[in-house]
């Protein structure tokens, strides 16, 4: 038995991201379930829910890392699902991914791992790159760090290091995987300035993945919650916060279900 | 894959058994297949990386001279130390420079290169991109609109493919030079008689033909140690997995088709 959605469909006149009736399976284990949603230009939306909930799925499905069984995902008018490699890979020059523990490249340090996108798809001058990586490195507030190690960071600032790689592009959408989960309350903290910091400077679309409902109220436009690869509610925070739907109530008091239980 | 607990006793058991050892085999095949054409599509696509494949040769080729030097040394000391004795007792003797030089251009040389750089660098390719997928380092790649075929396997089977065969003309060198070592130096043959001998017999052929099989060597270790990196999950149990799994197979790999292409090139 599905729980059918609240309120899903917003009526945007010109979503940056529309997903329309997703399936995923792996295996014998169905994730998603017919996913329908649609992000507006420039709105930061945040996507809540269980572990397994099928969360991390549902965001790779909207770079195409993921192919679904069923449905679509259109991103700024293209439709992924149907698209060739080459136009998948060309569309992709319009995400920036933020990865749970960075996913920074451990043989390079800050300044390379930065450049890697800058270099790889424009014929900047090598200045022009360095310029770039400090930029880039001042937004996410870690000037002076080029030379470093991935290995020598903490974990809160490999994960800025990684939004710093993410905006080295100027991508027109940011997608956050879950990024402040494991970190301190002081880096959380520092990680929610930093994506309304990027969020306002860039004017990008913004979808982030999260469990922690502060950040939400801090950082997103709407809530969506995720159970059992459906799409519960979407809504502000503000309403999100005073739904009385049972599972949105046990899941803001960390009493999830038992069946929800990965 | 199949539980081992709910498998089925007796005969039925057994064929389940098989049948899952023979759909892995088929499984590892088929990526082996896929990742070998995705690379070789890539290597005609820009951007070109010049220097990550340089970086590469040098992994694969300069810092395996050290290996290579020292197992085919010691092979044709050996080979020249048992075919000594053995051709002694029919006062062959003086073939020990062409048996050494032919058994090492045509065979030991090509498959002791390929089993050793299997072990060193086809086992660090499948940590290194076994490592990079279970840290979501290949799905950054993909975020960045870059192709990891292109980035991360083309610079490294086309280095193998590059390198195996100078490695396989130094190993040829060392080797006749460990076989002249112990047939002068403890046998007291005559030098010049010896590497004319060496010689007499040797053909280009020989040689290119163990060129040819040590290329295909190259690619044949390359393109297991990524694919099996590539497809590593289950954390750092996985990548350990990966990479034993890599030297075994790739082994494998390269003594079967050694056969093979010693049928067909000679």
């Amino acid at each position: 038995m599905t729980t059918p959605a609240i309120s899903a469909a917003t009526g945007l006149a010109d979503p940056m991201i529309s997903v329309i009736g997703l399936y995923k399976s792996f295996g014998d284990k169905q994730v998603l379930r017919g996913i329908d949603l649609e992000i507006g230009r420039g709105e930061s939306l945040m996507l809540v829910g269980g572990s397994g909930a099928g969360k991390s799925v549902f965001i790779k499905h909207l770079i195409g890392l993921l192919q679904p069984d069923e449905g679509n995902v259109v991103v700024d008018g293209v439709d992924l699902t149907r698209a060739s490699p080459e136009v998948v890979l060309e569309l992709r020059k319009k995400f920036g991914m933020t990865f749970q523990e960075g996913a920074l490249f451990d043989s390079m340090n800050v300044a390379d791992n930065i450049a890697f996108p800058i270099r790889r798809h424009t014929k900047k001058s090598e200045k022009e790159v360095s310029m770039r990586v400090r930029e880039c490195l001042g937004l996410v507030r870690l000037p002076g760090i080029e030379d470093k190690m991935p290995a020598e960071l903490s974990g809160g600032m490999r994960r800025r290091v990684g939004f710093a790689r993410a905006i080295a592009l100027e991508p027109e959408i940011l997608l956050f995987d879950e990024p402040t989960t494991g970190l301190d309350p002081i880096n959380t903290a520092a990680i929610g300035d930093v994506i309304n910091q990027l969020r306002s400077e860039l004017g990008v679309t913004a979808v982030t993945i999260t469990h922690d409902m502060n950040l939400a109220g801090k950082i997103a436009d709407r809530v969506a919650i995720i159970r059992r690869g459906q799409i519960l509610l979407v809504d502000t925070p503000e309403r999100f916060l005073e739904s009385d739907n049972w599972f949105i109530r046990a899941f803001l008091n960390g009493e999830v279900p038992e069946e929800d239980h990965p | 894959m199949v539980e081992a607990a709910a498998r089925p006793a007796g005969i039925v058991g057994w064929l389940d058994h098989f049948g899952s050892l023979i759909i892995r085999a088929l499984d590892d095949l088929g990526r082996f297949f896929y990742i070998m054409a995705s690379s070789v599509m890539w290597t005609f696509r820009r951007p070109f990386d010049g220097a990550e494949l340089m970086r590469q040769m040098v992994r694969v080729g300069w810092d395996s001279i050290p290996v290579v030097f020292l197992t085919c040394l010691f092979t044709g000391m050996v080979l020249a130390l048992q075919t000594y004795r053995g051709f002694e007792r029919f006062h062959a003797e003086g073939f020990v420079g062409s048996v050494v030089a032919l058994s090492l251009t045509r065979e030991l040389a090509p498959v002791l290169t390929g089993l050793m750089v299997a072990g060193r660098v086809g086992s660090a390719m499948a940590a290194e991109l076994g490592t990079m997928r279970v840290t979501e380092q290949i799905d950054a790649l993909y975020a960045m609109a870059t192709e990891p075929i292109h980035y991360l396997v083309v610079p490294r089977v086309n280095a193998s493919i590059l390198m195996l065969p100078i490695l396989t003309l130094v190993g040829d060198a060392v080797g006749i030079i460990g076989g002249w070592l112990i047939s002068v130096g403890l046998f007291g043959a005559n030098s010049y008689l010896y590497m004319e001998r060496t010689f007499q017999f040797l053909e280009v052929n020989d040689i290119t033909s163990g060129l040819i099989k040590a290329a295909f060597f190259g690619l044949t270790l390359a393109v297991t140690g990524c694919a099996k990196g590539f497809y590593t999950s289950g954390g750092a149990e996985g990548v350990g997995r990966s990479t034993t799994s890599a030297v075994v197979t790739a082994s494998l790999y390269i003594l079967l088709s050694d056969f093979f292409l010693t049928k067909i090139l000679f």
